[in-house]
């Protein structure tokens, strides 16, 4: 539980400061932070083995510390510099680890469905015991790709977890005006994937029905959708001025649901930890979060020469 | 202490103005308190405080207008520090050392719950433990840019029409040697797999896969229910996983369902991960028009897909070509285009019994000639060479280049060839506007002009949607009575 809230804390700190760097000009572009979601996918994390594979969309900041991905590198590719990720090329929404299982990190919202269900077609395939956990939000959960998706996974009984993120808006839409079925764990329930609603604020409320999904799924009985039902503190991207909601609404979820302090709280009262104990962690991640700004801001560019590198692999 | 500078809101905003302050000095201020609200040239933005403390200082007015961003707008002060500090930090504004910005854009209240935040400790960073272990890089291997740019006008070490083979041949149609590409790929390597609509048990729509599926069984010959996006994007992932899958599309006309998966998801995520991210996929099934099945159905995807980077694009004409050329596809660490044609799958050719694989990227002169050249891929090939037989009764010694592959482009064969004959035109079944010919019209304007003694036309099918009626399609395809005339044009005879 202390690993739990060590990561929530790093993935909150990390994406404080690379709100920062974005006002100070350091981040371009698209910019989509993750604070209030990290319960997801610490949880998730926590029951996946090291033969599986996670894909998600342009909010990954989370889901690449979450993998073990070190903070320098993703920072550093915020900031667009050689020593990131994906040597600068990518940004915030394209950032991927093959050596972590982690393929992206992908800017078109919902096309890592389809791929994630690849991914998993490539576990059974082999034969190699993993399972994709494919993320996505909930605004994705209405483009057809994602039932195209759904179908084969069934029909073809492949080892995927599908997560809807669901933080309650797609940009400035609600769920509620998007979605004539708005419960969205029962999306799969046409192809016979079977669907649980989950508390996405709690971090040992996910992790545990993330166990029984992977033991589903491992068992060879096909995907399972889980519908995490959270909620992003900040806009959409950084530049969403976010009225589409009150500032009531948001208060009420920091005060009542904020995933860190309800665990902060569970690992006081439990005994498991004392305030001091949590404070060090806290010190612990504002330095490592520094660090990797510091690193960020201070490693240099790519190499012009890089311009023509990774387009393609062969010589023709 | 903590110095909040005005932030940048949007990827464009270079000022604000600050319509609002929601604090005031010696304020206590916690974690996500606003602070202010900004103008944009987007929107009205509130700032967030990120860390907790008293404010000591505010910097800039209320409604002040044009406001840069990296301005220093308010000083907080942490817990225990002094206020002095405050005052002389005020002669840092500007300062691009001061890496703190302290606030952030946000849209959300106040956080009752959060905590002032603790002093920075002086401890080195540890590394976040994950749960999961490293597991060993995939791929190790490096990736290098490819070039296709040859030095102006320094012609290929040999313009010597390329032999069919060395050793025997076999009499097969392109549907035949297609199926022996796929069939001889598979027996070789356990990570090719097909899947398409019908490549299984109904042995292919145009029966390309037939007999695969006794052969290889239903775990690596797949039939997918209609639903291009879906099975692009999983063979896509299925790549991206480490297989090595053929994705056959009924015809390319339904994989504009598609497109996105192959431009956005295949071509590109290579170079977005910094070489990380292989997709090794073979996309391919009939292109261009068939017969009598009007516009939807009737469509020439060679520019599209050739105008991405990342992707390689082959459109072969006979079956020796088609054989070789599919081998190598498959064997690419890349994402290919391969583009058949329906009215060429039962066409016979010479085809070499040995499993040959033929290089991507490379043109072949089908046949030599000295008076003119002409440029074509696909079924324009039987066009131009056809033309070439009539010309031939007429004096006219024309040679014809067939690209084979679209992207890279072998712009060395092509302006080689140019060379020596001074005179080309370009046929294409398909549209005008924005084609392969207008590709290679451009790189003979580059890098042949000089080698010119007329301009290059292009002979393509007339600018419209393909109608259905007989006599209007045969208008409106690429016809060898319009080549002949082009080729007399250019040689001004």
């Amino acid at each position: 539980m202390l690993g739990f809230f060590r990561e929530m804390s790093l993935i909150r700190r990390f994406e404080e400061r690379a709100g920062q760097l974005y006002g100070m000009g350091m981040i371009g572009g698209f910019c989509h932070l993750y604070i209030g979601q990290e319960a997801v996918v610490v949880g998730v994390q926590a029951a996946l083995a090291k033969t599986d594979s996670v894909i998600t969309g342009y909010r990954d900041h989370g889901h690449m510390l979450a993998a073990g991905i070190p903070a320098n590198a993703v920072m550093a590719e915020l900031t667009g510099r050689q020593a990131g990720i994906s040597k600068g090329k990518g940004g915030s929404m394209h950032m991927f680890s093959v050596e972590h299982g982690f393929y992206g990190g992908h800017g078109i919202v919902a096309a890592q469905v389809p791929l994630g269900t690849g991914l998993g077609f490539a576990h059974k395939y082999r034969n190699d015991g993993g399972l994709c956990v494919t993320y996505f939000g909930d605004g994705a959960s209405n483009q057809g790709q994602v039932y195209e998706s759904f179908n084969m996974a069934e029909l073809w009984k492949l080892p995927v977890i599908f997560i809807i993120e669901n933080n309650q808006y797609a940009m400035g839409t609600s769920v509620n005006r998007a979605s004539s079925e708005d419960q969205l764990y029962r999306r799969g329930e046409s192809f016979r994937v079977p669907g649980l609603q989950v508390d996405g604020m709690d971090v040992l409320a996910v992790r545990g029905a993330a166990a029984a999904a992977v033991e589903w799924v491992r068992a060879g009985k096909g995907p399972l959708l889980l519908e995490m039902k959270t909620y992003r503190y900040r806009g959409h991207s950084m530049s969403d001025p976010a009225k589409y909601r009150s500032r009531e609404e948001v208060q009420a979820m920091r005060d009542k649901s904020d995933p860190i302090e309800a665990l902060r709280r569970e690992l006081i009262d439990g005994g498991h930890a004392d305030e001091a104990a949590l404070k060090a962690i806290d010190r612990e991640v504002r330095d490592q979060v520094a660090a990797a700004a510091d690193f960020a801001e201070s490693t240099p560019e790519p190499a012009l020469a890089e311009l023509h590198t990774d387009v393609l692999v062969g010589t023709y | 202490m903590t110095e909040i500078k005005l932030p940048a809101m949007s990827p464009t905003m270079e000022e604000g103005t600050l319509a609002k302050w929601l604090v005031k000095e010696g304020d206590t201020v916690k974690p996500g308190d606003v602070l202010a609200e900004i103008e944009t040239d987007k929107a009205t933005m509130e700032l967030e405080a990120d860390d907790g403390g008293v404010v000591a200082k505010l910097h800039v007015a209320e409604g002040a207008e044009g406001v840069k961003v990296g301005t220093l707008i308010a000083t907080i002060l942490g817990e225990g520090e002094a206020a002095a500090d405050a005052s002389t930090s005020l002669g840092m504004s500007g300062d691009k050392g001061i890496a703190e910005a302290g606030a952030t854009v946000a849209s959300g209240p106040v956080a009752t719950t959060a905590e002032s935040a603790p002093p920075i400790s002086e401890s080195s960073a540890p590394l976040m433990p994950s749960e999961v272990e490293a597991r060993p890089a995939a791929r190790a291997e490096t990736s290098t840019g490819v070039t296709t740019t040859t030095p102006k006008g320094e012609p290929p070490a040999s313009l010597a029409v390329e032999p069919d083979a060395t050793g025997p041949t076999r009499r097969q149609t392109v549907r035949e040697a297609l199926r022996d590409a796929m069939a001889e790929e598979m027996r070789t390597t356990a990570e090719v797999f097909v899947m398409g609509e019908e490549v299984a048990e109904y042995q292919g729509a145009y029966k390309v896969t037939q007999g695969l599926l006794e052969e290889f069984g239903p775990q690596r010959v797949v039939d997918t229910p209609i639903t291009e996006y879906g099975f692009a994007g999983l063979g896509v992932g299925a790549a991206m996983g480490g297989l090595k899958p053929i994705v056959e599309f009924m015809t390319f006309n339904f994989a504009m369902q598609a497109i996105d998966h192959i431009v956005n998801s295949a071509a590109k995520t290579n170079y977005m991960s910094g070489g990380q991210m292989r997709c090794p996929i073979v996309f391919r099934g009939p292109n261009g028009a068939a017969s009598r099945v009007a516009a939807q159905h009737s469509q020439n995807y060679a520019p599209w897909y050739a105008s991405v980077p990342g992707l390689i694009v082959i459109a072969p004409y006979d079956a020796a070509s088609a054989k070789g050329l599919l081998k190598s596809a498959i064997r690419s660490p890349d994402p290919v285009v391969f583009l058949e044609n329906e009215l060429l799958y039962g066409q016979s050719f010479d085809v070499p019994e040995a499993e040959v694989a033929l290089p991507i990227g490379k043109a072949r002169v089908v046949r030599a000639g000295k008076d003119v050249t002409m440029v074509s891929y696909s079924i324009g090939v039987g066009i131009a060479l056809d033309a070439a037989t009539r010309l031939a009764e007429e004096g006219i010694d024309a040679e014809v280049v067939d690209l084979r592959t679209l992207r890279p482009l072998d712009r060395a064969t092509v302006l080689a060839s140019l060379k020596k004959t001074n005179r080309m035109v370009v046929v294409e079944e398909g549209w005008p506007t924005c084609s392969i010919s207008s590709e290679i019209i451009a790189i003979v304007m580059e890098d042949g002009f000089d080698d010119l003694d007329a301009p290059v036309l292009r002979v393509t099918n007339v600018d419209v949607p393909l109608p259905y009626a007989a006599n209007l399609e045969k208008a409106a395809l690429v016809k060898i009575d319009d080549v002949i005339s082009a080729v007399k044009k250019v040689c001004y005879r």
